[in-house]
């Protein structure tokens, strides 16, 4: 059996702006306009919906390879795919770490073969993310996987020459270091936001300092070599500060902030339980205001879901033994209705801005987050801004049961993801991965 | 609500509740044979996951003279230091039957966790989780001052709380579970605390407790505290610049002999000193000081098992916090 290719997304309102049909035809967008011919074409009924371009994620934990237990990136692509994504970047944490042309290349054949979304593998900055030696840049990026995104996730660049050195070196082909800005003397052991919460918890604080100073020299640095900076996952009040400031002198930094930071704190922590335990730590309703301000003025460009999965055991136990992360592919998109749209601080114009085509700039992804007009590459979501549905992690797509949103009721659903003109989900649940995909015949 | 895990949310009709019935334990480990039926078939698990001789004694006494069946598990040495996790510790210790769980964990939250999760059904008592909590110990200090401030009042302790008394905790306030516990405790049975540390050993945030702060040891020595409770003080934690030396840490904040004979200069003929103990002598705390008539540290140990005895009591016989229990309660006191 043949899979349809040809569809009109009929009545949609694209942007959440003005309403119009979608025609998508072999892997793009033919036309867009009113009152289109449906012939030939399945029609997927988009009235009350609202058009995007495909979801584009900066900061994505896909696991695999090495830790398969948590994620593959089967699961995770799927996950992604539900969420409204049609590209991940997949950070180098794996085991191997993506650190080498052969690893960046395998993560990017996996997703190819799954088919869910593009994934982009992320290549580290330095060998093993041991921080002591610069990771064969120049051979990632002149990979298949031709990796632009490099970043040592999860542990900070904390050596000012070798962060010096990475963010000159990826000059010669136009990358970006997306930095985990966390001083490490700083957060030796540390397991929480440092502040009224931690004191009376006992548990060592991370403290905003031990961000900030760390992306207060990283933008000089990016200022005075003339490159390109990303701040990962950003949480303080005073990060966002100083990104201002940085960009204010024209320095060339972009700044990511996750879905959890921009609705959860750290009052969360006084539960001990681990699912709100995670790296860059929940801070204080005063951290979490001036996060949302950033994204709505554009301060922060962009929302990446930092989706890290870990297995059950690992969230099962003390606060201290517990892995830090939480699942956020198939949450994100509801979460930032909630805290940036139902609250008016964006529209969905935004959303569109922060979710999917300033994160394909900054990973140099040419054909995602593109306009939603005729002769694009048919990358879509739609959206059902009126729908509420209750979090429950068990029946999600990613291996990860930790949602630090589970049990709650959320708004917006995505009903359908088209990546490369196929619809990966359809009305709210998975269809099937593009046809393109090399296994796809196994299936 | 079913467990003890922390002072920081105990209400003061609890507090003295469980103080009373200390009171009448009290007067059951005054006896020649120390021993109620009160827990007879039930059984109480001393799970402990760090060293501690001295709390792990206390509980046992405790259970052992309310006659409840007493399970010591160290996890050095079990099935713990081979990887097994706290929760299927917990499930064994469920399958075996214990009533109740006492539980010393070197993780802040230990305790609460084993508590509000499926894991486990039985009462849980908190017995010290990493540098959170230590409610039982903080409840033996506050028996242990009421005590004395009752009598200085020419009263009976029963159903009275620490109004008006000047309590003042010093050391290493930012890794103790005694003084986070004592700090909620007492001002809770109406003290006024005052936490004198170096400020490297004090938590962020710490302006937001209910209490004073202060950085200078003979300041608040002149300012006649009732109580001075020394908490201990590790020497390694100079190796991670907390302070420079164990000489500048005594001098500065240690109860030494010039500031123990500043108490009698002063006329406070009636400060008394506690000590959770271990005491480390001629770091935080001079011998003068730690054996002289103000010592209670003591008195503290023999209250302990008292104030243990009335917290299994209290979730074990009747359940502290239900509603029926105050009055089940007075009918057992007056028969």
């Amino acid at each position: 059996m043949t899979e349809p290719t040809r569809f009109l997304l009929s009545g949609a309102s694209l942007y959440g702006e003005r309403t119009a049909d979608i025609l998508v035809a072999d892997g793009r967008i033919a036309e867009v306009g009113t009152g289109l011919d449906a012939s030939g074409a399945s029609v997927v009924d988009a009235d009350g919906l609202v058009a995007l371009p495909g979801l584009v994620d900066v900061h994505t934990h896909l696991r695999e390879p090495g830790r398969e237990d948590a994620e593959t990136v089967e699961t995770g692509t799927r996950a992604a795919a539900l969420g409204g994504y049609t590209a991940v970047h997949a950070m180098a944490n794996s085991n191997p770490v993506a650190d080498t042309a052969g690893v960046v290349e395998q993560v990017q054949t996996l997703g190819r073969r799954a088919g869910w979304a593009e994934v982009r593998p992320v290549g580290a900055v330095t060998v093993g993310l041991a921080g002591e030696q610069l990771a064969e840049l120049g051979a990632m990026a002149d990979s298949a996987a031709a990796v632009r995104m490099f970043s040592d996730d999860g542990i900070c660049v904390h050596d000012p020459v070798l962060m010096r050195r990475a963010l000159e070196y990826v000059k010669a082909f136009d990358g970006v270091v997306a930095q985990h800005a966390q001083e490490p003397r700083l957060t030796a052991g540390a397991q929480m936001n440092e502040g009224i919460v931690s004191a009376v918890l006992g548990l060592p604080g991370w403290p905003a300092v031990a961000e900030e100073s760390i992306i207060a020299r990283d933008v000089l640095l990016a200022a005075h070599v003339g490159s390109r900076l990303h701040v990962c996952h950003v949480s303080t009040a005073g990060s966002v500060e100083i990104i201002r400031w940085a960009k204010a002198r024209g320095i060339d930094v972009t700044a990511e902030v996750t879905p959890h930071h921009l609705w959860l704190t750290d009052e969360l922590a006084r539960t001990y339980n681990p699912v709100y335990k995670v790296n860059p730590p929940l801070r204080t309703d005063d951290d979490v205001q001036a996060l949302r301000a950033a994204l709505a003025d554009g301060t922060i460009d962009v929302v990446g879901t930092d989706h890290a999965p870990h297995p059950s055991e690992h969230k099962e136990c003390e606060w201290a033994q517990a892995a830090m992360g939480m699942t956020g592919l198939e949450t994100a998109l509801s979460v930032v209705q909630h805290t940036m749209v139902e609250s008016g601080l964006m529209t969905w114009r935004d959303v569109a801005r922060t979710m999917s085509e300033v994160p394909a700039r900054i990973g140099r992804v040419a054909d995602q987050g593109r306009p939603i007009a005729a002769g694009e590459p048919a990358h879509l979501t739609l959206v059902d801004p009126a729908a509420r549905w209750t979090v429950d992690p068990a029946v999600q797509a990613t291996k990860g049961r930790n949602s630090p949103f589970a049990g709650r009721e959320l708004p917006g659903r995505v009903v359908a993801t088209f990546y490369a003109g196929h619809p990966t989900v359809l009305d709210g649940a998975l269809n099937t991965p593009h046809p393109a995909a090399e296994s796809a015949g196994a299936r | 609500m079913r467990h003890l895990l922390s002072t920081h949310d105990l209400s003061r009709a609890d507090a003295i509740r469980i103080l009373d019935t200390a009171e009448e334990m009290s007067a059951v480990n005054d006896r020649e044979v120390k021993k109620l039926p009160a827990l007879r078939g039930r059984t109480v698990v001393n799970l402990f996951f760090e060293d501690s001789t001295r709390t792990r004694i206390s509980f046992e006494a405790a259970a052992k003279r309310l006659s409840a069946d007493v399970i010591n598990f160290a996890a050095k040495g079990s099935s713990v230091s081979k990887g097994e996790s706290l929760k299927d510790t917990a499930q064994t210790l469920e399958a075996i039957g214990a009533d109740a769980v006492v539980i010393r964990h070197p993780a802040s939250g230990a305790a609460q966790r084993l508590a509000t999760t499926d894991w486990i059904s039985a009462a849980v008592v908190n017995a010290g989780d990493g540098t959170h909590e230590h409610p039982t110990q903080a409840l033996l200090d506050a028996f242990t001052l009421r005590r004395h401030w009752a009598k200085l009042a020419g009263t009976p302790s029963g159903g009275t709380d620490l109004a008006g008394a000047k309590v003042t905790i010093v050391g290493d306030v930012l890794h103790s579970r005694v003084a986070r516990s004592n700090v909620w405790l007492l001002t809770t049975l109406g003290a006024q605390v005052t936490l004198v540390a170096p400020p490297t050993l004090l938590p962020i945030g710490v302006e937001h407790w209910p209490c004073t702060v202060a950085y200078d040891f003979d300041e608040a020595i002149d300012a006649k505290p009732d109580a001075i409770m020394m908490l201990r003080v590790q020497a390694e934690r100079m190796n991670a610049s907390y302070f420079p030396s164990t000489g500048e840490y005594s001098r500065r904040w240690g109860l030494g002999d010039e500031r123990f004979a500043r108490l009698a200069e002063l006329g406070l003929a009636d400060t008394v000193i506690l000590h959770p103990g271990p005491m480390v002598r001629g770091l935080e705390i001079s011998s003068t000081a730690a054996d002289s008539a103000r010592s209670q540290v003591l008195r503290q140990v023999a209250n302990g098992v008292s104030v243990r005895m009335a917290v299994l009591y209290l979730l074990l016989s009747s359940g502290l916090y239900a509603q029926d229990a105050t009055a089940a309660h007075a009918k057992e006191s007056a028969s």
